[in-house]
């Protein structure tokens, strides 16, 4: 009887696994799919226009209302910031949000009812938890080089996703702010005008947004990469709903010896979804967050005056201060706001 | 299966390793289940694969490694005719001289002779010596690419290939219709392709072909930034469309030049391109164009904005005529306008002579200065022979096909158009000496006279009569009016059957225009006599000799006549119906019935019979 079940065994295995057919071809052809992913990436221009300091970059359309999401850069810092459609068409933007971290920002464009096609950060690829992206061969759709002007299309290079990792990246002395999870592709993105275009897959379904000309701070490579719609979609709700509209620091110095929540004496609850809600789980006896009042089961809603809809935003927020400035936190508990300031011990 | 008995110890401590073996053979196939699991690609990513092979195997073919004889610089080129004709950038070639040598895939090298060049859009086109069974590329349609197509590039980049076998790069069309700036007024990439498929030095003058492996771009610029002059996924080749409207131009050895519309345009507030400015001696201004108009198609066009202006008119040579539709008031106008030069002409061919002066910048990249006690690979290239001995000696096949002359890249190709298109008409029109009285209808059936002899000529049509003496004011003779001068073009005809092309004066090939709406190509010679251009069009195939254009002057229109309806007429193949036009009006349609010429047999030799050998 074994026997017999360790030969079925054996043929199951000998069989291989079951073939894996490589992706099917794309229900429509990729010059259809490309248009309608040109046809909601937008040009920027605004502020710059020297070597290495380009006046202008790329966007996303990103509601049926005209906001654009695109990097927060020098060159947003005009008042004459003008963004250009692929059809065209010409707006002259607003910056109305920000959000350091992830260096983004959003535009609203006075588009009075028309109707345009834009990317549902809803119903973006790469979403689900523990979905593969790896692998997946995309499509970098951007106004690089600022080769497009008026109606002319954005270009678009192509890749394939080759790495998952937290970004450790510089520009110069500038260190980036955000450390969260990127996509590495190998397509050209590194390249002026590139930031804050469109990395989809193969159906146009948008999986991230093009990032800054950045190097690796281990090695000093030029990196090609795009932030996750999945890690950037709170922060993009939180600017469009307007809780993170203070104009930004568009150059954040970074402290010596940063404050740490350790240092605090509070500990949050474990980052397991990318928007864990930044609930104190415990706090250390006779630490500053003791003394101060804080409790386990806050939420932690704003540090120093910037929302924090995360544990990694709450952990980067504190990061920001050098170790004995102080810092204010403002935490919801049982319904109410309250503010406390604290001080790490020397 | 057989039940194990306890009786039977023997045969069941046999079963039992049986088993034994089963078990350890399973469990060690479930182990190694990684290595046994063979990916089975799907059969269309091998079909797909197998044709991507094949298409690259075969293109390459046509590659060429481009060196000057001095061995130092070089790039690529793509063979385009088996009688080794091949494109190349005029960047790749302009510091070379007259002679190059070009490596083939199969190893061999072959001595090349410059033919023409267009240095505002970066072409040359070059010939290949020794074999009249090149392989070459298909020509593709460059406006058929859509972006998201697959493409490559063949080439030399960094000049890596000693062996001549060039690099193959796979990517896509990121752009179509694209612009990019000239320096100065010279290598302006207008209407090209942009490809994220690599692009490097020694690139530059090779194909980009398409999946299929057709010709539809030369390479030659790219977008560089902060990592210095190495590809970062964006290069720019010139559309195969642009160059076969210049082949002709190219083959006739000249230095050739682009189009100018004679007015500048920009955007209004409304997105609207519309003229900003028109110089009044243009043909432009001639067939009605005036500040202020929209411009709203232009060639095949439609035009939305200043970039697509200028992407169009780059990709036509000067001289051509194309069709242009204008709004004025609300009211769409078109016409056809004769394209101006963009350059002076003696200033092209200065900037010519600088270009090649200048010292020749190798396309290997700079090597990290840590690395290059380390590298084994041998010195940079070919050591350089001394520039005068190089410059002095042409191989003997080059020389046989070369002849320098002020404007020209190589003369001997724009003798060798001349005779091959003279002698062939020649062969059919030889006897037509002065004088010529020439009867027939106009389509209402009234008749007209035409009587032209090397002094004088005569015109009587059913409104008039009208002459004209060919003395020192040849210009001024412009008779019958509203004609532009057709005796005068009937005369100049007269006088290059009668002196030949050594002695009607400055006569060479032009290359090949579009005549007529339905754009069919003419060959085209040029004479130039006390001060008139005339333009002689000839049937590529035949040598028939199709229409004449004849300007009097800079800035007025030509007197147009073309020939149809070729028949025996008076012994000769000659064209029965004609049609005569100036500016804007026809000024006639003949319908020729007799033709008297003179007797004498007319003395021009048939030029050196040099025309069977190519």
């Amino acid at each position: 009887m074994f026997r017999a079940w360790a030969l079925c065994g054996m043929l199951l295995v000998f069989r291989g696994p079951v073939a894996r057919g490589v992706e099917t071809a794309p229900d429509r052809p990729l010059r259809t799919t490309i248009r309608s992913v040109q046809q909601r990436v937008v040009k920027i221009y605004g502020a710059g226009g020297m070597r290495n300091f380009e006046a202008y970059q790329s966007g996303l359309l990103i509601s049926s209302e005209g906001h654009v999401l695109t990097a927060l850069s020098y060159v947003l810092d005009t008042d004459d910031l003008a963004v250009v459609l692929d059809d065209g068409s010409r707006f002259t933007a607003r910056l109305i949000g920000s959000d350091p971290i992830t260096e983004l920002a959003l535009l609203q464009l006075p588009t009075e009812g028309r109707s345009l096609p834009w990317f549902d950060l809803q119903a973006a690829a790469g979403t689900e938890p523990g979905q593969a992206i790896v692998g997946t061969r995309v499509l970098a759709v951007s106004n690089l080089f600022g080769i497009a002007t008026g109606a002319e299309p954005a270009s678009v290079l192509q890749g394939v996703v080759t790495a998952m990792v937290p970004l450790d990246a510089r520009r110069g002395q500038y260190r980036s702010n955000y450390r969260g999870l990127v996509y590495v592709v190998d397509a050209q993105t590194n390249n002026p005008g590139a930031s804050g275009g469109a990395l989809t897959d193969w159906q146009g379904h948008l999986l991230g947004v093009l990032g800054k000309e950045l190097r690796s701070r281990a090695t000093g490579t030029w990196l090609n990469y795009a932030l996750p719609v999945r890690e950037i979609r709170g922060v993009v709700d939180d600017m469009l709903a307007g809780r993170a509209n203070r104009a930004a620091d568009l150059g954040v110095a970074q402290p010596e010896s940063p404050l740490t929540a350790a240092a605090l004496g509070l500990a949050l609850v474990p980052n397991i979804l990318a928007r864990t809600p930044p609930y104190i789980d415990a706090i250390r006896r006779h630490s500053p967050a003791e003394q101060g009042g804080l409790q386990a089961d806050d939420l932690v809603v704003l540090v120093a005056g910037q929302p924090t809809a995360s544990c990694q935003a709450v952990l980067e927020a504190i990061g920001q201060h050098e170790r004995e400035d102080p810092v204010r936190l403002s935490v919801l508990r049982d319904g109410q706001l309250l503010e406390i300031e604290l001080r790490s011990p020397k | 299966m057989i039940p194990l008995r306890l009786q039977n110890m023997s045969a069941a401590m046999r079963i039992a390793r049986y088993d034994a073996w089963l078990l350890l053979a399973l469990a060690g196939l479930l182990t190694a289940r990684s290595g046994l699991a063979e990916v089975q690609p799907d059969e269309a990513v091998r079909g797909a694969e197998k044709a991507r092979i094949a298409s690259i195997a075969r293109a390459s073919t046509a590659a060429v490694a481009v060196f000057d004889t001095a061995g130092k610089g070089g790039g690529s080129g793509v063979l385009i005719t088996a009688d080794g004709y091949a494109l190349t950038n005029f960047h790749v070639v302009a510091a070379c001289g007259p002679s190059m040598k070009c490596g083939l895939p199969d190893g061999r090298i072959y001595n090349a002779v410059i033919v023409g060049i267009d240095p505002t859009g970066d072409v040359a086109l070059i010939q290949l010596l020794g074999r009249s069974d090149f392989p070459h590329a298909v020509w593709g349609d460059s406006d058929a690419v859509r972006v998201g197509d697959w493409a490559f590039t063949v080439g030399n980049p960094f000049l890596l290939a000693y062996d001549f076998q060039p690099s193959v790069a796979w990517g896509m069309i990121s752009g179509v219709h694209r612009y990019q700036y000239p320096a100065g007024t010279l290598l302006e990439y207008t209407d090209c392709l942009q490809t994220d498929a690599a692009i490097n030095p020694g690139n530059s003058g090779g194909p980009l072909f398409n999946a299929a492996g057709q010709l539809i771009g030369i390479n030659g610029r790219g977008s560089f930034e902060k990592r210095g002059r190495v590809n970062v996924g964006v290069g720019y080749a010139i559309s195969s469309n642009q160059i076969g409207r210049f082949l002709a131009h190219l083959k006739s050895g000249r230095i050739v030049d682009h189009a100018t519309l004679g007015a500048t345009v920009s955007s209004d507030d409304q997105g609207r391109v519309v003229v900003d400015d028109i110089l009044q001696r243009s043909d432009v201004y001639r067939r009605g164009l005036r500040y202020g108009d929209q411009l709203v198609r232009f060639a095949d066009r439609p035009i939305r904005t200043v970039n697509g202006l200028k992407n169009v008119l780059g990709t036509y040579p000067r001289g051509w005529r194309v069709p242009l539709t204008y709004r004025r008031k609300g009211k769409l106008v078109d016409i056809h306008v004769r394209l101006m030069g963009l350059h002076d002409q003696a200033a092209l061919y200065n900037m010519v002579g600088q270009e090649a002066a200048k010292p020749v910048e190798s396309p290997r990249p700079p090597t990290p200065p840590e690395h290059q006690h380390r590298s084994p690979l041998p010195p940079d290239g070919p050591r350089p022979r001394q520039k005068t001995v190089a410059a002095a000696k042409l191989p003997a096949e080059v020389a046989q096909r070369y002849e320098a002359r002020r404007g020209y890249a190589n003369y001997w190709y724009n003798l060798w158009h001349q005779r091959r298109i003279w002698n062939r008409y020649q062969q059919q029109t030889a006897m037509l000496a002065a004088p010529w009285r020439i009867a027939g209808t106009l389509p209402g059936g009234e008749p007209f006279e035409l009587s032209v002899a090397a002094k004088r000529a005569a015109a009587t049509f059913p409104w008039g009569k009208s002459g004209a003496l060919f003395d020192a004011e040849l210009a001024r003779s412009l008779s019958p009016p509203r004609s532009g001068g057709l005796l005068l073009t009937l005369h100049l005809w007269q006088r290059l059957l009668a002196k030949g092309l050594r002695q009607y004066g400055e006569v060479y090939y032009l290359g090949q225009m579009p005549l007529g709406n339905l754009g069919q190509r003419a060959d085209c010679l040029v004479g130039i006599y006390a001060g008139i251009e005339t333009h002689f069009y000839f049937d590529p195939e035949s040598s028939e000799l199709v229409g004449i254009d004849m300007f009097p002057g800079d800035e007025t229109d030509p007197c147009e006549v073309r020939f149809a309806d070729f028949a025996l007429l008076a012994d000769q193949h000659l064209p029965r119906s004609w049609m005569i036009r100036y500016g804007d009006h026809e000024f006639a349609r003949l319908k020729i019935q007799q033709w008297h010429h003179g007797s004498r047999p007319v003395a021009v030799p048939l030029e050196s019979p040099q025309l069977e050998e190519k």
